[in-house]
């Protein structure tokens, strides 16, 4: 490889770093607290057979699962504004990020709160418990703990899926790829280089994964 | 008198579960249901602490009537708080330590202060012969010893009543004694106790008299003694030739 590659390369690289210190992630982590908080709330709305709202909840996850995000984040930030309602970039890629994958941790919750046995509701009733509180310290963590593998999956999703935010013009590290191959055309080098850091955050998150579910599983046992 | 319940009835479909059960406590009975499996022992105990919501039937606690349909909210929480269940698959809370699945009650339940809670939860675990357990979780004790730690957490909430729904079916041979010695135990010290059982020592020798159902009907109420040696009733007769059978 040539010299001039290499020098490219050595410049973009803590250019695109930082892109994707600054904004991938943190907009990655934005968008899972988003699809957390959305999934609980849908996957508790499922559990608890909330009427009306548990038909909108499924109906949610029917348009998003049926649909492809790149087409979702499109018909946010470009058309909308048609009907005007005008999203910032930044803020139409979190809402969108956090919809689209929040459907899917929805299902993953649903199926988690499931998978605690009847018997405890039963069991916390009788000790004097309400629903509010047999949910919050009971089926919740070990939903939590059971979801905790796939909860983490979407997460490393979500840090690549940022990178969809780049065709709506949002500044991200992908973008930043991008604009610097506008200038130069290494698109080999460049995109390699990209692909590179994403798989080194990546990396990262599944050894923290890894770490918290040893950590999970030190204390308290398996759950059945 | 601690409870009575009249005419509970129970439908499940179109299969006719509780016809019209009558039951009557008194203070310090320790009262052991038999019959056939089927017969509805185990829907007559959830009905009474509303984990099923019977069809008809009047409780009556504390000269207080509740109506076993139509209970309201409130009366089924205040009726919760006079009574404990212990179930066969022992249902403890397994993200819960030991000592944390008798406090939850008391300290998020009934608001009581941490240190009383784990004053009580220690008499309590004590009396089971789990104390020394205390930071364990469920899955890593036997059954044996999850039941009785059951059987603290259900003492912990100081019910008037108990339920215990075939609380060693689910237990190893080896391990039913230490939780029959249990009950034994609270039976002695004047528990009032309601089980649902299949075991015939603890029917004849602790409990002080028998309610035998079938077909979701109470056939026979007898002392225990009198029940085993002298039952007046056709089925509850063949009931207990099938057992000496075995």
């Amino acid at each position: 490889m040539s010299e001039r590659i290499w020098g490219i390369v050595a410049d973009s690289f803590p250019k695109m770093l930082t892109y994707g210190l600054t904004v991938t992630l943190p907009l990655a982590a934005a968008s899972f607290l988003l699809a957390l908080i959305i999934a609980v709330l849908v996957a508790l709305i499922q559990y608890g057979n909330v009427p009306v709202l548990r038909r909108i909840c499924r109906f949610y996850i029917w348009l998003i699962r049926g649909t492809p995000l790149l087409v979702q984040l499109y018909l946010v930030y470009y058309g909308l504004p048609k009907a005007g309602i005008y999203f910032d970039k930044l803020l139409a890629a979190w809402l969108v990020l956090g919809f689209n994958e929040g459907a899917y941790m929805a299902e993953t919750m649903r199926g988690a709160l499931e998978s605690v046995s009847q018997g405890q509701m039963e069991a916390g009733y009788c000790v004097g418990l309400n629903f509010v509180q047999i949910m919050t310290h009971i089926v919740l963590p070990q939903a939590f703990r059971t979801a905790f593998p796939a909860l983490s999956n979407s997460l490393i999703s979500m840090v690549k899926e940022t990178s969809l935010a780049a065709t709506i013009a949002v500044e991200e590290m992908f973008r930043q790829a991008q604009i610097i191959n506008g200038r130069v055309y290494e698109s080999l080098a460049l995109y390699t280089e990209v692909a590179l850091i994403y798989l080194l955050f990546c990396t990262i998150l599944t050894w923290l994964q890894r770490l918290c579910e040893k950590h999970l599983a030190r204390r308290g046992g398996a759950i059945k | 008198m601690i409870l009575s319940a009249h005419n509970i009835r129970k439908r499940f479909a179109d299969l006719d579960v509780l016809k019209g059960i009558d039951l009557e406590m008194q203070q310090g009975d320790v009262v052991a249901i038999l019959g056939p499996s089927g017969s509805g022992k185990t829907t007559l105990l959830r009905c009474l602490n509303f984990l099923e919501r019977a069809d008809e039937g009047i409780l009556t606690m504390d000269g207080a009537d509740i109506d076993l349909h139509r209970a309201t909210h409130r009366e089924i929480v205040r009726v919760r708080r006079k009574t404990a269940f212990v179930f066969q698959n022992y249902n403890l809370f397994q993200n819960k330590t030991v000592l944390q699945n008798v406090t939850l009650g008391l300290t998020v339940g009934a608001r009581m202060r941490r240190d009383e809670a784990e004053a009580t939860a220690l008499e309590m675990l004590r009396k089971v012969g789990m104390a020394d357990r205390l930071k364990h979780y469920p899955s890593q004790l036997s059954g044996g010893q999850q039941q009785r730690v059951a059987i603290a957490r259900a003492l912990a909430t100081k019910p008037e009543i108990i339920y215990f729904d075939e609380p060693t079916s689910a237990l190893d041979p080896e391990l039913i004694g230490e939780v029959l010695s249990v009950m034994r135990d609270l039976a002695v010290e004047g528990m009032t106790m309601l089980v649902v059982t299949h075991e015939m020592d603890f029917a004849r020798n602790v409990s002080s008299s028998i309610l035998f159902m079938d077909g979701g009907e109470v056939i026979e109420r007898a002392p225990s003694r009198q029940f085993f040696e002298q039952p007046r009733e056709a089925r509850s007769q063949e009931f207990i030739r099938s057992i000496l059978q075995r």
